[in-house]
């Protein structure tokens, strides 16, 4: 009987924070429910259940389509709990920062603009649920997923929709299979080839060793490509060490093995959290090869508390670099700053771009909000290849019709704790 | 008499219950008043259900505690979404593919349930949790370094990366790593889950009212008078292990064809979501297969519905498992229930209804 | 060389894993409980520590020595609210609550210090020790690690092998009922014991992070669940187990991470622990179980 009485006192639970107003409704629930056999009341609770979800996620959605006249709605995924929330966040502070300068500024074809962020603790499942719960709202265009392997299962959800999605940082070559959706990133591929060809043509380096996150799309997505293009270069790859997500703390042992191999430069297509450790523990170490990252490691100087001259010498590709000094991207830092107490990273300016795109886009193609998602769609496709777009990951951004950006990636190095832009 | 005929009575709930939620819920999206998330998340809601009550063979029936059942899932998702895939270019219709790969799903992981089991055999307790841990993550870690490629050679494999596969021009990495299978044809659907679901337990509740169900639920209560009246122990824990993979398998296959990419990441298929598993057991009864049922629907729903919290959504819920276990097992909130709850009225009703 | 080096790092990461496996098994020992929140009370520790010595500025040992008594608190409240009323419940229901706790103090840390990553300093102001004309380099965290490791396993042998309250404490885990007819508080040395697990778990955040100096709301979680297996490697509940079985299963996941795969070392990792323990059910210093008809 207890377990009875646990599940009803979880239903009270869920019901008493989902409808507001229904609290009382739902102990009422479980105290009819109690009165019955045990049988029985569990068949009535799962019932009521039932009706009681959908009467309640019914209510939200008339509530939202009635408030949500004549605004455009624009949704957003990405983790902002769990081991990759950092850059959900970021996605997330930046869009909202876009949105409300827009609407400030008086909305998008005279209409205001309305952002609904979801959580999809980086988990593909969570992810489409998340997209659904957007569908609900009403979401006309989709922001996201931050992350690309939700990335990938949400754009076969939004090609069944026909819903325009535009992912901030899905790198994935798999998140643009449809013609629905583009990115405001490099994909994998273009910075691993571009990443090889610079440190050739420059000079940098023959023999380099290559730390990557095997149990991440994004890393080992670059470091394929990075390992093809380095064989045309001519550069050698002396060794890789390959480490997972549940074992990202220790690098002494890939750093042994590349200072053993003779490298003179790490290439390290990882996110800077790892990064930092890895600058730290070569220096304990005292090894001191050189760096070369990716856009990931955008945002290492601003690890709390580490110690930038570790960093010093480090080069890293990125579209984005926060003291950049054209007025777009030194706007974007100063009302970030001023608005999260934070230095924006790449996902930042990433997921700012894509909502200036959208409003770019949308203004292109003359849409207003009582156009269906479809027709939205339609729209969107054809007018993102036909803006050019001032942004903070480049001053002209425009999009090819497979929904790849074109933007010239920037090789950014640290000297004295600063970011400097490399001439290319 | 009495006792059989109040077994059959409590599993025909079940399956009632079962039966009943499909057609309401069938009835809802047909008649578009079920909300984008409820219907994305019918097939999600039968995979757990299934998993649940597979793992609750092997806590409530066998009485071992197993922190590995995602592993079983993993090994039949990835199975199956690899025959899938393999068999996509292929004229083989849907049905049918789908059909043979849950059929795959459930003899791999069939396979390795047997695997598995054989340390069972000697291990007890918390010594066969963290075995049992250790093996869901093994197969999570492995299947991150797996790579296989097709082309007109045939299949290539590597535990290394995929540039080591030396593939042809034209073939298709299919299993790549970390980055696993991407785009696995979707033909799980929430019929095809409700009747995994109904089969799950037909099989379970058969087998705990079955002269091999009430051998291995003597094993849990007994192991040493078990054996000495003459049961065979390593049938018995084997056969359990075995039929509970084989239907996490299922589970696992139906996850897999219900997204379009496939990873063995820590968030889907390691020790948390193992744990997650165990919670559903736990929470809706150790042994009691309905509880399983309702339980996995509940705190799968939890979440979901608890989204307008934002960021204090899962805050919220460890909050909420932390007192539904209190609440539950407490001998203080145990007494106080007693006092105050409507059990006497309760019995009262029972009583009337029974004669 | 270079094999040194690997075998060096390993006993360090391995004394890590030894701390925490202490922390583990000795709660086991006397609760007969898994405590999954343990790995969390590490991340705690370290925060504590983190926003003592780097956030508010103030001395790095004051950072530690606060670490300590925030996580001591910690570990006796939540010992008080969330387990002790769980004492005759089956083993799973407590298991359950473990895990809830688990994701309670993962999801406060995320809400009060954000999801962004910090690097935490480390405490160590030992410098490194340069052998064999610079190709050797034994960074300071790493022997301080290893001497902290060895002092914390004596101290705690001793501890329970002469004094009262150790003494108690094994007479809770021999037999919680007689121990409780020979008039010893239970409930009180269940406290004390979850009381000296949370420290350690604070002197081993705090090493962790030295060592490996990132600080996120879920650094916890996997040390957490390595220092279990080492803890059932040694034997659950034998404190020299802890210690070899945790500094086994760092030099194990360093020499394969070096010489195998680096992408498999967990896979291996834990491969041997199912070897080990289909060899000796019950660890290497655990004691063989006895059923009773």
């Amino acid at each position: 009987m207890k377990k009875v009485l646990s599940l009803c006192l979880a239903m009270a639970m869920v019901f008493s924070l989902t409808a507001c107003s229904g609290s009382g409704e739902g102990t009422e629930t479980t105290a009819a429910a109690a009165e019955t056999t045990a049988a029985a009341a569990e068949d009535e609770t799962t019932a009521a259940a039932d009706e009681e979800t959908t009467a309640a996620a019914d209510g939200e959605t008339t509530a939202a389509a009635a408030s949500g006249e004549g605004t455009f709605k624009i949704g957003g995924i990405g983790p902002t709990t769990g081991s990759a929330a950092v850059y959900g966040t970021a996605v997330a502070n930046a869009a909202e920062l876009a949105v409300q300068e827009i609407n400030a500024a008086g909305g998008i074809n005279g209409y205001q603009v309305e952002l609904n962020f979801q959580d999809d603790e980086n988990n593909a499942e969570k992810s489409v649920n998340a997209y659904n719960v957007l569908k609900d709202w009403g979401a006309q265009m989709l922001l996201g997923t931050v992350t690309s392997t939700p990335c990938v299962a949400v754009a076969a959800e939004t090609y069944n929709d026909n819903m325009f999605q535009l992912t901030p940082s899905g790198t994935a070559v798999e998140c643009l299979t449809y013609d629905n959706a583009f990115r405001v990133c490099f994909s994998d591929p273009t910075q691993g080839t571009v990443s090889a060809q610079y440190i050739a043509e420059n000079g940098l380096a023959s023999k380099i060793y290559v730390i990557y996150d095997s149990s991440d799309v994004y890393s080992s997505g670059i470091y394929q490509a990075f390992a093809a293009e380095a064989e045309n270069q001519g550069l050698e790859i002396v060794g890789s060490g390959a480490f997972t997500a549940d074992n990202k703390t220790d690098f002494s042992v890939q750093l042994q093995q590349a200072k053993d191999a003779g490298a003179e430069m790490i290439f390290l297509p990882i996110y800077y959290t790892e990064a930092s450790i890895i600058l730290t523990q070569a220096d304990s170490l005292g090894f001191a090869p050189l760096f070369f990252g990716c856009d990931g490691m955008d945002g290492v100087l601003n690890v709390d508390n580490f110690d930038t001259s570790l960093a010093d010498g480090l080069m890293f590709l990125t579209p984005f670099s926060p003291t950049a000094e054209d007025e777009v991207t030194q706007s974007f830092v100063a009302a970030y700053e001023s608005a999260f107490g934070e230095t924006p990273n790449q996902f930042a300016a990433d997921a700012y771009d894509g909502i200036y795109a959208i409003k770019a886009a949308a203004e292109q193609a003359g849409l207003t909000p009582d156009m269906s998602v479809s027709d939205i769609c339609e729209a969107m496709k054809v007018a993102m290849t036909e803006i050019t777009l001032a942004g903070t990951t480049s001053e002209s951004l425009t999009w090819n019709a497979d929904g790849e950006p074109n933007k010239a990636p920037r090789v950014v190095e640290i000297q004295n704790g600063a970011y400097e832009l490399l001439a290319q | 008499m009495k006792n059989i005929s109040k077994t059959t009575k409590s599993n025909c709930i079940t399956f009632g219950i079962v039966i009943l939620a499909y057609i309401i819920a069938e009835a809802l999206i047909q008649t578009g008043h079920m909300s984008s998330l409820m219907e994305g998340i019918m097939v999600p809601l039968c995979v757990y259900v299934i998993a649940a009550v597979s793992l609750n063979l092997i806590v409530g029936v066998l009485g071992e505690l197993s922190l590995g059942h995602a592993g079983f899932m993993c090994v039949g998702a990835f199975s199956s979404a690899f025959f899938s895939k393999c068999m996509m270019t292929s004229s083989m219709p849907e049905g049918l593919r789908f059909f043979l790969a849950l059929l795959i799903s459930a003899a791999t992981a069939a396979v390795f349930g047997i695997l598995i089991g054989i340390p069972v055999l000697r291990l007890k307790g918390d010594y066969l949790a963290i075995v049992t841990l250790a093996f869901g993550e093994i197969i999570k870690n492995v299947l991150n370094a797996f790579y296989v490629g097709l082309d007109s050679a045939g299949f290539h494999f590597s535990m290394k990366d995929a540039i080591a596969l030396d593939m042809e021009a034209g073939g298709t990495i299919i299993i790549n790593g970390a980055q696993g299978i991407t785009g696995t044809p979707r033909s799980s659907t929430f019929t095809i889950g409700i009747i995994l679901i109904l089969i799950t337990l037909f099989v379970v509740l058969n087998l705990m009212n079955s002269r091999d169900g009430r051998a291995i639920m003597a094993i849990r209560d007994n192991r040493i008078a078990a054996e000495s009246i003459g049961i065979n122990i390593t049938k018995y824990k084997l056969m359990a292990f075995t039929i509970s993979a084989a239907l996490a398998g299922t589970a696992g296959a139906l996850y897999a064809h219900n997204l379009s990419t496939l990873t063995a990441s820590p968030n889907n298929f390691g020790y948390n979501q193992s744990i997650m598993i165990l919670v559903f057991v736990v929470l809706g009864g150790i042994g009691n297969i309905r509880g399983s049922v309702i339980a996995a629907v509940v705190l799968t729903l939890l979440p979901e519905l608890l989204r307008f919290l934002n960021d204090y959504r899962m805050l919220i819920y460890a909050i909420v498992l932390i007192a539904l276990m209190i609440f539950n097992w407490s001998p203080k909130c145990i007494a106080f229930r007693e006092r105050h709850s409507l059990k006497d009225l309760l019995k009262g009703k029972k009583n009337t209804k029974e004669v | 060389m270079s094999f040194i080096s690997y075998l060096i790092s390993g006993i360090s990461l391995g004394s890590v894993y030894a701390i925490i496996a202490l922390g583990y098994t000795m709660v086991y020992g006397i609760a007969r409980m898994l405590n999954f929140a343990h790995g969390d009370i590490i991340m705690v520790g370290a925060f504590v520590a983190f926003t003592v010595s780097s956030t508010l500025g103030m001395n790095a040992a004051l950072g530690v020595v606060a670490a300590i008594v925030v996580c001591t608190v910690l570990g006796l409240t939540v010992e008080r609210v969330a387990y002790k009323p769980l004492r005759q419940a089956p083993s799973l229901a407590v298991l359950i609550t473990a895990i809830g706790v688990s994701y309670l103090l993962q999801n406060l840390a995320l809400l009060i210090f954000g999801a962004n990553p910090k690097s935490f300093t480390s405490v160590v102001p030992v410098p490194a020790l340069k052998l064999a004309g610079g190709q050797l380099t034994i960074s300071g965290v790493t022997i301080v690690t290893i001497v902290v490791s060895i002092i914390v396993v004596v101290v705690l042998s001793l501890f329970v092998k002469k004094t009262r309250a150790g003494r108690a404490m094994q007479a809770v885990s021999e037999d919680r009922g007689a121990a409780q007819l020979m008039g010893i508080n239970v409930n009180g040395t269940i406290a004390l014991t979850f009381a000296i697990g949370s420290a350690l778990a604070a002197v081993a955040g705090v090493l962790l992070c030295s060592a490996y100096p990132t600080l996120t709301p879920y650094i916890g979680s996997m040390p957490g669940i390595k220092a279990f297996v080492a803890a059932v490697f040694g034997g659950i509940g034998s404190i020299p187990g802890a210690m070899i079985g945790g500094i086994l299963l760092g030099v194990i996941e360093n020499l394969s991470k070096a010489y195998i795969s680096s992408q498999l070392s967990d896979a291996i990792v834990f491969a041997v622990l199912i070897l080990v323990l289909l060899i000796r059910p019950t660890g290497i210093f655990g004691k063989p179980l006895n059923e009773k008809v």
